[in-house]
């Protein structure tokens, strides 16, 4: 499902959107936080590269307390 | 509502006319049998009647108010509309009052994360959207409508209080200042809003969801000095829970959006003092320091409500009579001309006896079709503009940061505007066969792309009342089949037009051509030479060939006249 550049499409990324949401919602606000901290791991595990997941903790640091 | 100490229709920049009662043919003793009745002079049921009367449909036209819509409300007219404003007649009204756009900026926490750029180019004819309040509007349909003075008998001062709908005819009870009196129409268009009186009379319902979210819309005269463009702004410092939205319109009057938070009482935030107060922070991150002033306000919710069939009977609903929208994306207005048109050439054909009642029976897929549509995309922009839930709330906090730094999530900030709905399932539309053999153009079932030719020919201005064949032609010669198709095309539909787009500068006596010098029009249809288009009076496509069949082409006109089974 991913383009050439290896990339999520966007039409894709708005289902995850979707997904996202109603899990969360489904974890309650007390597990929110766990549940994205695995979900991470489990989607570093997938890249299988240090460098990229480096990568994306700089971007999703970025302007947290703008 | 307007400020205290002035009235409902106390406007700072329109005069409100007055329109009369006029005492009608029935309350002297007459029972005439109408061939249409129109409740709702809103835009809808304006631009409804004046397709009938371009038609020659006579119509008579009831609205209960004695004036325009108070307020603005609608102001976001689509590049589509303008096209069917202009085969109404009124086009060149709209276009030196509406201002234009095809642009938007998104903010988060007063910082763009994304440009919105609507498709358009040197050969549209339209922008792709222009931003015009809905008493001008209505004030231009009126007008236009009292061009016909034949055809259209406009009933003001006159509600609607009951609905029968019979077997032959429709029978009204309405009311005036004179008293009341009954009217019998053959069919009955609904054009009467959202809390539509024939709709209750008849006892018909809307289903669907209420979503979450309720949003204060207000009006502000102010001399601000900012590009006709869509703002939006999330999570600014002007109201740092929820959204914004900044609209210019003409006459120096600025449309401000804003939500209000979960715990925040409606009435409290109607209040005059809340909406000022809200109003004055909003101008304050805009930078706006110089004087302002509040011309109107309201408030609403955003809804996905329809009906489960759109005609009963004898009884067309269009327009927020027959669903409700959510306001992002601007598809209420727009969609409901749409409602109109479909609707009013329809009901002529078969009023003229050309086409059989079968083809209204194509009114509620083909419109109601659009309403799920809308729902489907609305609910996406309703959860952007509006997360129902913590979960949204965060997903899109997380984007919108992103959008800051990151191009891949800045797409979600894109308000998805309206585009015309495809009929591609409809009972009208076949030959699909022949559609697929095509690699892309514009799909049967969509509306015709108008494009203007490099000498500035627009298609838009030879389509007349009827079905329009667009043959497609390279070379200088027309083969001798097409005089005959044309008029075996003209013995089904009188009103039939055929319009020649031509690669080479012939002349092609007896034939309407345009000059297709660059190729830019058979690019857009994805045609080759002997190409076949047959467009419905509503611009979209019934049917398409890559090399026209003339055997197929009669047939799928008798289809979408309901004289043909696919």
């Amino acid at each position: 499902m991913s383009e050439k550049d290896g990339k999520l499409p966007f039409e894709d990324l708005e289902k995850v959107y979707d997904l996202l949401a109603a899990a969360v919602d489904a974890a309650g606000q007390e597990k929110e936080a766990l549940f994205l901290a695995k979900l991470c791991l489990t989607l570093c595990h997938e890249v299988g590269e240090l460098a990229t997941v480096q990568r994306a903790i700089e971007i999703a640091r970025t302007d947290l307390n703008c | 509502m307007r400020p205290a100490g002035r009235g409902e229709l106390d406007s700072l920049y329109f005069s409100y006319p007055n329109y009369q009662f006029a005492r009608p043919a029935e309350m002297d003793g007459e029972i005439p049998l109408h061939r249409v009745t129109v409740v709702g002079a809103g835009p809808v049921g304006l631009a409804a009647a004046i397709e009938l009367a371009r038609r020659g449909i006579r119509c008579v036209l009831l609205d209960e108010k004695d004036t325009l819509n108070n307020g603005s409300r609608a102001i976001c007219v689509s590049r589509n509309s303008f096209e069917t404003l202009q085969q109404l007649g009124v086009a060149a009204r709209f276009e030196s009052k509406a201002l234009g756009w095809t642009r938007g900026r998104s903010y988060y926490r007063d910082r763009l994360v994304y440009r919105l750029q609507m498709p358009h180019s040197d050969r549209e004819r339209y922008l792709p959207m222009y931003n015009i309040q809905q008493q001008y509007i209505e004030q231009f349909l009126v007008d236009r409508a009292r061009e016909f003075p034949d055809l259209i008998d406009m009933r003001w001062q006159s509600a609607v209080t009951n609905v029968t709908n019979g077997k032959g005819e429709v029978r009204l009870e309405v009311e005036t200042p004179e008293g009341q009196y009954a009217l019998r129409s053959e069919y009955l268009l609904a054009a009467d809003g959202a809390a539509s009186v024939v709709r209750k009379k008849l006892g018909l319902r809307l289903t669907g969801e209420n979503l979450p979210g309720r949003y204060v819309i207000a009006d502000v005269r102010m001399d601000h000095d900012f590009p006709v463009e869509r703002r939006s702004f999330f999570g600014s410092r002007a109201n740092p829970d929820s959204t914004i939205l900044v609209h210019r319109q003409p006459d120096d009057i600025w449309r401000i959006d804003w939500q209000l938070r979960p715990h925040e009482d409606s009435d409290q935030a109607i209040a005059e003092e809340s909406v000022r107060s809200r109003v004055g922070a909003i101008l304050d991150m805009l930078g706006h320091a110089g004087p302002w002033e509040l011309e109107w306000w309201s408030i609403y919710t955003a809804n996905t409500l329809c009906l489960d069939d759109y005609r009963h009977g004898r009884v067309l609903f269009i327009g927020d009579a027959a669903r409700i929208v959510p306001i992002f994306g601007v598809r209420g207005l727009n969609n409901g001309f749409d409602d109109a048109m479909n609707a009013a050439w329809k009901l002529a054909y078969v009023l003229e006896g050309a086409a059989g009642e079968g083809l209204l029976e194509s009114f509620t897929p083909e419109r109601r079709g659009a309403t799920l549509d809308i729902f489907s995309n609305a609910g996406k922009s309703s959860r952007f503009m509006t997360p129902p839930s913590r979960g949204y709330a965060l997903m899109r906090e997380a984007v919108l940061q992103l959008s800051l730094t990151q191009e891949f999530t800045q797409k979600f900030a894109d308000p998805r505007q309206v585009v015309p709905y495809t009929y591609g399932d409809s009972p009208l539309t076949s030959y699909r066969h022949r559609d697929s053999e095509f690699e892309g153009g514009v799909m049967a079932g969509s509306a015709a792309v108008i494009r203007k030719s490099a000498d500035g020919a627009c298609l838009l201005d030879f389509l007349g009342l009827g079905f329009t064949g667009l043959f497609f032609v390279e070379g200088k010669d027309m083969p001798a089949e097409i005089v005959d198709c044309s008029g075996r095309l003209r013995a089904i539909d009188h009103h039939f037009s055929l319009v020649v787009i031509s690669r080479k500068d012939l002349p092609k006596e007896g034939f309407t051509v345009i000059l297709d010098r660059d190729g830019r029009i058979f690019d857009t249809y994805a045609a080759k030479d002997g190409s076949f288009y047959l467009l419905r009076p509503d611009r979209h496509v019934a049917a398409r060939w890559v090399a026209a069949r003339f055997d197929e082409i009669e047939d799928a006109l008798k289809i979408a006249f309901c004289r043909s089974k696919q």
